[in-house]
């Protein structure tokens, strides 16, 4: 199996131990050990769900320091399209492009303008047909992820197109290459991420061999940096956005869907509504929809936990600097031809008690008795999700049965009552506490 | 041989919990490893047959085995049992309420895709008494 980099990470010394992330976690990858949070790599589709609920800030995410820039002789910044919602008072999203520039970058290229890409030619499999109904998006890591571990059976559904991360780097690399005559190595694309599962796609990459994206930085590290430079009415700021409406809704959930103009469409945001959806799908029963968008963060990219607005506020802005825009802003033209995936995604059987199907069986038949003798509360103090965790984990040869509290509780009370029976019976001691009377 | 034998209720005329049987299965059948194509076959057919239960049978019960060969769903039930099966397997072809309809359920396709999904499909019924359905998936096909 291949090894799993990841993004979400703890730090042991701010963990407490409780069981809020193991809870939330979607994939069922975290448990406690020895009053320690552990992240089980394998399952983890870097969503971020337990960076946002943990109330210790020990989980977190590795991305690249802004330093990263010294390493490359030109810069271009790839700001995501949720960048833009997170401030207040913008009237013009050539204000924060224009702060990336005076931050350090050389260039900026909107990965919005590469998502109108991404959208035209997601019209066009839609309109030529061949795909299998209903196409599912690419665009968001922690959902493929999530299909790659827990829905494999819908793989054939996720649109072969590269990310619309993926796409801008491609673009604005080649366009650099062409202007400053340097090799593409010392040209360096920085993905400006509100997600740690955009991290995770550009070192474990997404459909392609290996991602044009050079480097990775959170929307929130740069963000007080950004402040300092972005003057209120800054008239002089260059024009150089290059994305309309289209491009710019891809920051919020609804907004590829919508860039599609088909009425037969789904949108799910946040990681609950998002399986439900695919259990739906599962079942075959979502009928006529013929394209699902699924963002495993409420509200979309704006909800990604690397970002500082509040996801709804960030929506509200991102509405408002996108309603007097084109809706295209692309040079008309033929779309570019590299943008399908030349890598097969593929199943990650890490929900499975056995490669063997007979072992498996026996196995999960142990784990439903186990579970039986549990007491069902689900109470998370052995350190598992649940009582059926804790019994697959048992299964799994990763826990005992003595790990449940009740389970415990019980031996103890036996034990107790054990002693105390033999003690009543210790003829020597009873004989001494007479003569004493 | 290796067995797994698990059973389901199926509440009547509750669409709230209609579909709990197949999910649980599906998380079942992906535990033991079993290929995906055949997981969402099983699955469909399941959820097809859990929702003919809600809409026409005031429930039943569902007994499902698995072996490292097959997956065998028997549903179970007491309800009024299908006049006539050979209409019945006609798509498009419903009895249900325009009341079930309007919900988005009914559309005559329950049986057909019960069949069309699965390896084998024997059907038992009998007006009044009820019908009991039993569908088999093979896990290696020849």
């Amino acid at each position: 199996m291949e090894s799993f980099f990841h993004s979400v990470t703890l730090d042991r010394k701010l963990c407490k131990g409780c069981i809020n992330c193991v809870k939330r976690c979607p994939t069922e990858a975290i448990r406690v050990q020895n009053g320690k949070a552990k992240i089980i790599k394998e399952r983890c589709i870097d969503c971020g769900e337990c960076i946002r609920i943990c109330p210790h800030h020990a989980k977190q995410a590795v991305y690249d320091p802004l330093s990263i820039l010294d390493r490359f002789e030109y810069t271009i910044a790839l700001p995501a399209p949720s960048l833009y919602g997170q401030f207040n008072h913008l009237d013009r999203v050539d204000i924060v492009l224009d702060a990336l520039l005076q931050i350090g970058f050389d260039a900026v290229y909107e990965v919005a303008r590469a998502a109108e890409y991404v959208s035209d030619i997601t019209r066009t499999l839609l309109e030529k047909g061949g795909l299998p109904k209903p196409v599912i998006s690419s665009a968001c890591p922690a959902v493929v992820r999530l299909i790659r571990v827990r829905f494999p059976e819908l793989l054939p559904h996720v649109l072969p197109v590269r990310a619309p991360m993926e796409v801008a780097a491609q673009l604005a690399k080649a366009e650099a290459v062409k202007k400053t005559g340097l090799p593409p190595e010392k040209i360096g694309a920085i993905f400006i991420s509100p997600c740690p599962a955009k991290v995770t796609a550009v070192k474990m990459p997404i459909g392609v061999e290996s991602c044009a994206v050079d480097g990775v930085v959170a929307a929130h590290e740069i963000y007080s940096q950004l402040l300092r430079v972005m003057k209120p009415g800054s008239e002089a700021a260059p024009r150089q956005q290059t994305a309309g409406r289209i491009g710019i809704r891809w920051g919020q959930s609804g907004g590829e869907a919508d860039a599609l103009a088909h009425d037969q469409y789904l949108a799910a945001d946040g990681i609950e509504n998002v399986i439900r959806v695919l259990e739906s799908m599962e079942d075959d029963q979502l009928g006529d929809v013929e394209f699902v968008e699924l963002n495993a963060c409420s509200g979309g990219c704006v909800g990604g936990v690397l970002n500082v607005e509040n996801p709804y506020v960030a929506k509200t802005k991102l509405e408002r600097l996108s309603r007097f825009k084109p809706v295209y802003r692309r040079d008309p033209g033929p779309v570019p031809q590299e943008m399908f995936f030349d890598h097969a995604i593929e199943f990650v059987p890490v929900m499975q008690l056995d490669p063997d199907v007979s072992v498996a069986i026996e196995k999960l038949r142990r784990m439903e008795e186990i579970e039986s003798r549990l007491y069902g509360i689900d109470c998370g103090s052995c350190g598992a999700p649940s009582c059926r965790a804790l019994a697959e984990d048992i299964v799994r040869g990763f826990n005992t049965e003595m790990a449940c509290i009740y389970v415990q509780r019980a031996y103890l009370q036996s034990i107790t009552q054990e002693m105390s029976r033999l003690a009543d019976n210790m003829p020597g001691e009873e004989e001494e506490e007479r003569q004493e009377e | 041989m290796n067995i797994l034998q698990m059973s389901y209720e199926v509440p009547g005329d509750d669409f709230t919990h209609a579909g709990e049987a197949s999910s649980a299965t599906k998380r079942a059948l992906k535990k033991l490893g079993i290929s995906p194509a055949v997981v969402r076959n099983v699955a469909i057919a399941m959820y097809e047959g859990e929702i003919n239960m809600v809409i026409h049978a005031g429930g039943g019960h569902i007994d499902l085995s698995v072996t490292p060969d097959a997956v065998t769903m028997v549903l179970t039930d007491h309800g009024p049992g299908i006049p006539d099966v050979e209409k019945a397997m006609q798509n498009g072809w419903s009895t249900a309420s325009a009341e079930v309809r309007s919900m988005g359920f009914g559309a005559g396709m329950g049986l057909p895709n019960m069949k069309k999904y699965t390896d084998e499909m024997h059907i038992d019924t009998e007006v009044g008494r009820g019908t009991t359905i039993t569908m088999t998936v093979y896990l290696n096909k020849a």
